[in-house]
């Protein structure tokens, strides 16, 4: 019962932007979410021969690296010594909300759903961008998402600026009718 | 008429207009030619809403990839681990 390939030639291509993307948002540094890629390509290289074909590779991946980031806070919390639990409502650090009282949920503070909405979304944008041809990906991604300036990329690329332009335009329509079909 | 022209733009150099403004890289010149296009354009209207809409989605997703060179560094430890497994 093997419905899915694994192929690690692929990997880095394919999902590294995807699996970074998941890590960030755990552990909100970038050296840290770069190493905890990086490990999981090398896990899962190891571990191929157990890939059972059930789920996909990039499913199989992002369980190998959510093992990685409990780990990796397992590991600093160790170090630090503070395995214990404590209760603290507040931070020794500031002096604001000393009452519990005004620690309560702010009702109208939406950071929560907001964060839910984000996942979600990004894994639509991300489901879009991977049906780009892989030009337009790359150079969307550069630009758009990495800030890159118009000159940088296409030195990079060895690409005239009105080429960058055309690249930029067909992904962005294609883009927008993507996500217009699955999410707005 | 010559006037007339400059003012008056196609829908492609429209729609490259609205493209560069996305980026904040379209000079003044350029955004008002572009909103004048838009007054009388309905597609280049549509496809104006559609990609500022595009553009804000993208930022509020707050996504964040590995760069280039970063991703190259691990593609090259990869390549090593991998000619180690064979």
């Amino acid at each position: 019962m093997s419905n899915h390939q694994i192929n690690p030639n692929k990997w880095i291509d394919l999902y590294s932007d995807y699996l970074f993307n998941y890590t960030i948002t755990r552990v909100k540094d970038r050296d840290t979410a770069q190493d905890l890629v990086q490990d999981t390509f090398f896990a899962g290289l190891k571990s191929m021969k157990n890939f059972k074909g059930e789920a996909s590779e990039r499913t199989w991946l992002i369980s190998i690296l959510k093992r990685k980031i409990i780990d990796h806070y397992r590991k600093i919390n160790s170090k630090k010594g503070k395995a214990e639990i404590r209760v603290n409502f507040n931070s020794d650090t500031d002096n604001e909300g000393d009452w519990i009282e005004q620690r309560v949920a702010d009702p109208f503070d939406k950071t929560a759903e907001n964060n839910l909405e984000n996942t979600e979304l990004g894994l639509a944008i991300h489901n879009c961008i991977s049906k780009l041809p892989e030009k337009q990906a790359r150079i969307f991604k550069m630009k758009t998402v990495l800030g890159y300036e118009t000159e940088t990329i296409c030195n990079e690329l060895n690409i005239t600026a009105s080429n960058l332009w055309v690249i930029i335009h067909r992904a962005r329509t294609a883009l927008a009718s993507c996500l217009e079909k699955n999410w707005f | 008429m010559s006037k007339k022209n400059k003012m008056l733009i196609s829908c492609d150099e429209a729609n490259h207009n609205c493209d560069k403004s996305q980026y904040n890289e379209a000079t003044l010149w350029e955004k008002i030619k572009l909103n004048i296009h838009l007054l009388y354009c309905k597609a280049c209207r549509k496809y104006s809403k559609n990609n500022a809409k595009l553009t804000k989605i993208m930022n509020n997703s707050e996504l964040e990839y590995l760069k280039p060179s970063e991703k190259d560094t691990i593609k090259r430890n990869f390549k090593e681990e991998l000619s180690k497994n064979n």
